[in-house]
């Protein structure tokens, strides 16, 4: 795979679209939220424009307005379109709603993060396709079909007559978001906003849907303006780079330039978010926990009697040391998240095999046995904001297991315990009595954190801990859980999708991948020579910069 | 974060609640209006509050004395509407404190200046029905009655509802079949029928009405609560409590419980409007408490028996609709401060 050519200079031209000056309030019943200040942007025909920014800063709202997508928005400033280089520019935000209409889809095509809803499920995609063109371009239903095959086949999917005629749900993810981009292109637009249109997809798919979109952008000499929070997508794909944040456009520069000198303190911050390895090698010593064999399957009930296996974990073995980090790294559905609840035996899955938690055997073990264990291992987990109840204050929430498991101490001892681990992850002394809903979503993860630390557990499962959380945030909280596991020198297990969070905190590293474990040893090794082409896609995903410097000769050539 | 003291996510709900007016001014005067009806011997009897006779206090309303007491013939309890001791208590240095209204909702007024139904007078506020009792002390007590059947039927259907919820919803699989399937079979039975066929068998009154209604009552709250339950239970804090060790029991009752009450409170009021109708038709088609207990539904059948008596009617109506009005703006008042997509 070539991302290298992806880096050409930027046609200069006149602006096929230019936002001057661009802001846009929402008005809610108490206040008016300002979601974007100020923002200018020149967009040049042919150009691949990135904006970058975390959740919140604003980037999806411009793109939306551009298009009057957004009813309840107050927008203010100019957005013009020149279609062509002679004619004359158009406000998109002052001309009449049909004007706008008859741009959308036409001229303007947007592409989504989720293309799942994006579609009509009601509707084969065939029919979805051709009904742009027949709104758009006059044509009967017979040729639109015709064409909409086509169009399907230039992206890549395979049968496209046969896919025409599939409905959504019928397709997977990939094929989805190729059908979603033949919708967006069925009208040959000259600008195409592609809204985090990765987010959703797999790795490996990931690559192709981008390779395909550098592809037809090509061919097609469109423009297209890529929203994302994805810093090594950014890398690879755009020519020039927009950073927002909090609703102001901070830094505007061509890639190249904006990530070999950042000048926005935020911009380097964002820059330098991608984590860093704060782990040295591992310690020796006898296994805490360890699994031979396990395997672990589900039955899905196909009807009254008939019911189907599915195996999500096929017989993996494991061993985890005291002050270890193991990282299992795989995509969504490769099992990791099942294998890492069967450690616990918090599974619902029927599970086979041998876990041995310090010399224990967990399989067989009594529910109040096993429960009497559950102070020594604990979970934290992706989502920090279903993962506290929230009706309890966070006094309540990480006093609960204190109460159960060291019911001897007395209530000044607990509470000061609360306190002391509030202090240890970062959290003000108050905390203790507010409720989860005060909290940011990094905060949330510390209080999660702090509920499984403080029980003194020998092992923690964390289950992808930083991938609900905004680029600049994940850092200081994989720091912490650095600097806690040091301390208490306790066992991580740690899930994740994304290489760079392996990198910076993991001893050793399996990937897995439909069940399986295809590749395993420590991480360094694994990510310097990576056996499989799987654990290959996934590095590249993950480190654009370290491929992009490899392959200096190729660099030099496009940028000069 | 702000400085001011962290509030519960009730806590914030009844902030909502208080931010609506038409909702809070109705749970203001059902609670008074309830409150008042509790109160309605004091308000409404036909016996005086305290009796200064020849120098001793009495208390008629908390003992029964015999009509000797007050210079009568007999040692059968006192009437004290009877117009020769309602003078001998006023005489001399005597006296009394009556309630507001001197009738009880079985007293009748052999006094009426017209045939009974009688139309509304100085004695009679609201009139008499056809066996010559007060109107209005019919409807305060029948307020009552309602009020609090509805308050117990509520009470049983929630508990019920949210224990067999939380076991279909927490357990899940096939637990939740079978009880489904129970639900399914129960829910079928013709309520109506089994409530006239019962009727007919036992003496009717409020305990068995309250007993039959209940065993129906349930359904349709534990089908809110086993929702919310199985939605609930695949969220992260719960396996987060199972990894801390509790058990099934803590679980429910610290973490998931708490965070499905929001069907069961929105739909208290509702409930509550539900439970009074179905009493007052019961009441009204005869199937209900026996005519001696003050019922909205018997007043109404009065209303509908004699048409000519247009205070009967109008008072019950009056009172119902008030009633049940009053209830579903607290029930929209409280749904929308529970709402969180709402500011």
């Amino acid at each position: 795979m070539h991302w290298i050519h992806a880096v050409d200079k930027p046609p200069h031209n006149s602006p096929l679209m230019s936002i001057r000056n661009l802001s846009v309030r929402f008005a809610t019943d108490s206040q008016t939220a300002e979601a974007v200040q100020g923002v200018s942007i020149d967009l040049y025909r042919g150009e691949r424009y990135a904006l970058v920014g975390e959740s919140g800063s604003g980037k999806t709202v411009t793109a939306l307005s551009m298009l009057r997508l957004l009813p309840d928005a107050q927008t203010s400033g100019q957005v013009l379109w020149q279609a062509s280089p002679q004619s004359p520019a158009q406000d998109l935000l002052s001309c009449s709603d049909r004007e706008v209409r008859a741009l959308r889809g036409r001229d303007i095509a947007m592409i989504f993060q989720e293309p799942m809803s994006a579609l009509n499920p009601l509707y084969t995609v065939g029919e979805q396709i051709a009904e742009v063109l027949e709104v758009h371009h006059g044509l009967s239903k017979r040729e639109a079909l015709a064409r909409a095959v086509s169009l399907l086949e230039r992206t890549g999917v395979d049968e496209p007559q046969r896919r025409a005629a599939a409905y959504p749900h019928q397709l997977s993810g990939g094929q989805r978001q190729r059908v979603v981009i033949a919708m967006a292109l069925a009208c040959s637009p000259q600008l195409l906003i592609a809204d985090e249109p990765t987010t959703a997809l797999d790795v490996t798919i990931r690559e192709q849907v981008l390779e395909l979109l550098l592809d037809l952008q090509r061919q097609e000499g469109m423009a297209i303006l890529l929203i994302t929070h994805d810093l090594p997508l950014v890398e690879r794909f755009a020519q020039r780079v927009g950073v927002m944040q909090q609703g102001r456009l901070v830094e505007q520069k061509p890639t190249a330039a904006l990530f070999s000198a950042p000048e926005h303190d935020y911009t380097r911050r964002l820059l330098a978010s991608r984590p860093q390895r704060m782990v040295g090698e591992s310690s020796d010593g006898a296994p805490l926990v360890s699994a031979r064999q396990l395997h672990c399957e589900f039955s899905i009930p196909l009807g009254w009697w008939k019911r189907r296996e599915f195996v999500a974990v096929d017989r993996a073995d494991l061993s985890l040391r005291r002050g270890e980090t193991l990282g299992i790294v795989g995509e969504s559905g490769s099992g990791k998240t099942t294998l890492a609840l069967a450690m616990l035996r918090l599974s619902s899955a029927r599970v086979n095999g041998e876990i041995e938690f310090d010399g224990q055997q967990l399989l067989g073990l009594q529910p109040s046995d096993l429960r009497r264990l559950r102070s020594r291992m604990q979970i934290v987990f992706q989502d920090p904001f279903s993962a506290l109840s929230p009706r309890m204050t966070i006094g309540q929430i990480l006093e609960e297991g204190l109460r159960l498991h060291f019911s001897q101490r007395s209530r000044m001892e607990r509470e000061s315990q609360v306190i002391e681990m509030l202090r240890e992850v970062g959290l003000p002394e108050d905390s203790i009595s507010r409720y989860p809903h005060e909290f940011s979503g990094g905060q949330r993860q510390r209080i999660a954190i702090a509920r499984a630390v403080i029980l003194e557990p020998e092992l923690v499962v964390l289950d992808e801990p930083t991938s609900a959380l905004d680029v600049s945030i994940q850092q200081q909280v994989l720091e912490l859980l650095v600097r806690l596991q040091q301390r208490h020198h306790m066992a991580y297990l740690l899930i994740t999708h994304d290489l760079a969070v392996i990198q910076a905190m993991a001893h050793r590293v399996m990937v897995m991948h439909q069940g399986k474990v295809i590749e395993s040893g420590l991480t360094q090794q694994v990510l310097k020579q990576p056996k499989t082409d799987y654990t290959r896609a996934l590095i590249r995903a993950a480190f654009a910069t370290e491929q992009l410097s490899a392959e200096p000769a190729n660099t030099l050539e496009n940028n000069s | 974060m702000s400085a001011t003291k962290s509030l519960s996510p009730g806590q914030r709900a009844w902030m909502r609640f208080k931010r609506n007016r038409r909702g809070v001014l109705s749970l203001w005067i059902f609670s008074l209006a309830f409150v008042i009806s509790l109160f309605a011997e004091v308000i409404s009897n036909d016996r005086p509050l305290i009796v200064v006779y020849q120098g001793e206090t009495y208390f008629p309303l908390l003992q029964n004395y015999p009509e000797k007491t007050f210079g009568g013939d007999f040692e059968t309890p006192t009437d004290f509407l009877d117009p020769f001791i309602e003078r001998s208590i006023r005489e001399g240095s005597n006296w009394a404190i009556y309630p507001l209204n001197r009738y009880s909702f079985t007293s009748l007024n052999y006094f009426a200046p017209s045939p009974n139904p009688a139309p509304p007078s100085a004695v009679n506020w609201l009139g008499t029905d056809d066996r010559g009792r007060d109107v209005f002390a019919r409807l305060l007590y029948g307020f009552r009655t309602s009020v609090l059947f509805a308050l117990a039927l509520t009470a049983i259907g929630v508990v019920l509802g949210i224990v067999m919820g939380a076991i279909q919803g927490y357990f899940a699989g096939r637990v939740d079949l079978v009880i489904q399937r129970f639900i399914e079979i129960w829910g079928s039975v013709p309520e109506l029928y089994l409530l006239i066929i019962l009727a007919s068998v036992f003496e009717p009154g409020l305990l068995i009405l309250l007993v039959i209604l209940s065993l129906f009552g349930w359904m349709g709250l534990a089908d809110y609560v086993r929702a919310e339950f199985l939605r609930n239970r695949a969220l992260d804090y719960v396996t987060a409590a199972r990894a801390l060790g509790l058990s099934n029991l803590q679980i429910i009752s610290r973490h998931v419980l708490p965070n499905s009450m929001t069907p069961v409170i929105a739909f208290l009021p509702f409930r509550m409007s539900a439970a009074i109708l179905a009493l007052t038709s019961l009441d009204f088609l005869g199937l209900g408490v026996p005519s001696s207990t003050p019922s909205l539904g018997e007043l109404l059948a009065q209303g509908k028996a004699n048409l000519d008596a247009w205070w009967i009617s109008m008072g019950t109506f009056g009172v119902l609709v008030a009633l049940l009005m009053l209830l579903i703006f607290i029930g929209e008042a409280l749904r929308d401060a529970l709402d969180t997509r709402r500011g």
